[in-house]
């Protein structure tokens, strides 16, 4: 079983990686791009657990220790 | 008195305090991370580096380590707790500050000379600085730029925990001051038991003429100075 966690500033933080890449997109000539968040992804490999204990130990991973709740939103998912 | 400086993986502004903490006389001992207790420390400095090299998130990893335990355990009794830098980020990590330091608004790491407005001078940890006095003291950091939600914020001008704002050399506190993005322009801050506070700003590299300035020294003397009557009193 794996799981998947994407980390994304969360919309009220100011995210500069996010506009400077935005900003060398548009420089590219890349149309129609009106924001870019920079986060994080993390792939997590688990054995000997159920899909439930994994995502309930996971989520609580996300919100203790993984993600800053302060500054960033997260996205678990489990797949087989 | 007797100050514990915290050394985690990385850290690098370590050996940094401790000789800023003898400089002016006192006794400084180093303590490893993986320590579950501060011993006879009357007070804790958590220095600057990249502990755990950053990993994750700065100072996400060295929240967790053993010797934090016993810190949380000091501060919750009231012992007096000082992060610089990286031990600022790894004071808002733990939860004994509120907030974040996320990447500077540039994107740029800064190491410049910068200029400090005390917004409350009744705390052990500005006591001893002068009235109207600004400080100059150095950052060298990437990731600086102080973010709270806006309740969080009025939380903190409303209980004066906000301790130290970037200004420029006559005091005002500016855009053009500020080094990386910090809202309120706020460079530190302390919790609301007034015992545990954070800066980015590095004091313990302006202990000496040598270095340029020596107003970090007031930062330790109003440690010093508050530390005096409790240690009559044990």
């Amino acid at each position: 079983m794996k799981a998947s966690i994407i980390i994304t500033p969360k919309k009220a933080v100011l995210d500069p990686q996010g506009k400077t890449v935005r900003g060398a997109l548009e420089h590219l000539g890349y149309t129609g791009i009106t924001d870019v968040r920079v986060g994080k992804y993390l792939e997590i490999e688990l054995s000997g657990v159920d899909r439930e204990t994994a995502r309930r130990q996971l989520d609580e991973a996300c919100h203790r220790f993984l993600s800053n709740p302060v500054i960033e939103d997260y996205r678990l998912e489990i797949h087989d | 008195m007797r100050f514990a400086v915290l050394q985690f993986p990385a850290s690098n502004c370590d050996q940094d305090c401790v000789h800023a903490v003898r400089v002016l006389g006192h006794q400084a001992d180093l303590l490893w991370h993986k320590e579950t207790s501060l011993g006879a420390a009357e007070a804790v400095i958590i220095p600057g580096g990249f502990s755990y090299g950053d990993y994750l998130r700065c100072g996400a990893i060295a929240r967790f380590s053993p010797v934090m335990q016993a810190v949380q355990r000091f501060a919750a009794a009231g012992g007096l707790v000082l992060g610089i830098c990286n031990g600022f980020q790894i004071l808002c990590e733990a939860g004994l500050l509120p907030g974040a330091l996320i990447r500077n608004r540039s994107l740029q790491f800064r190491c410049e000379q910068v200029f400090l407005k005390t917004a409350n001078y009744d705390t052990p940890f500005t006591r001893a600085i002068p009235r109207d006095r600004v400080l100059k003291i150095p950052i060298a950091h990437g990731e600086g730029c102080y973010f709270a939600d806006e309740p969080t914020l009025q939380t903190l001008e409303a209980n004066g925990q906000i301790l130290w704002q970037y200004c420029s050399a006559a005091g005002e506190l500016t855009e053009a001051a500020n080094p990386n993005g910090s809202l309120r322009n706020i460079a530190g801050i302390c919790n609301a038991t007034r015992n545990v506070a954070g800066l980015m700003p590095h004091p313990d590299r302006a202990c000496e003429a040598i270095l340029g300035s020596t107003d970090g020294r007031y930062i330790l003397e109003s440690m010093i100075a508050a530390l005096a009557p409790r240690a009559l009193a044990a």
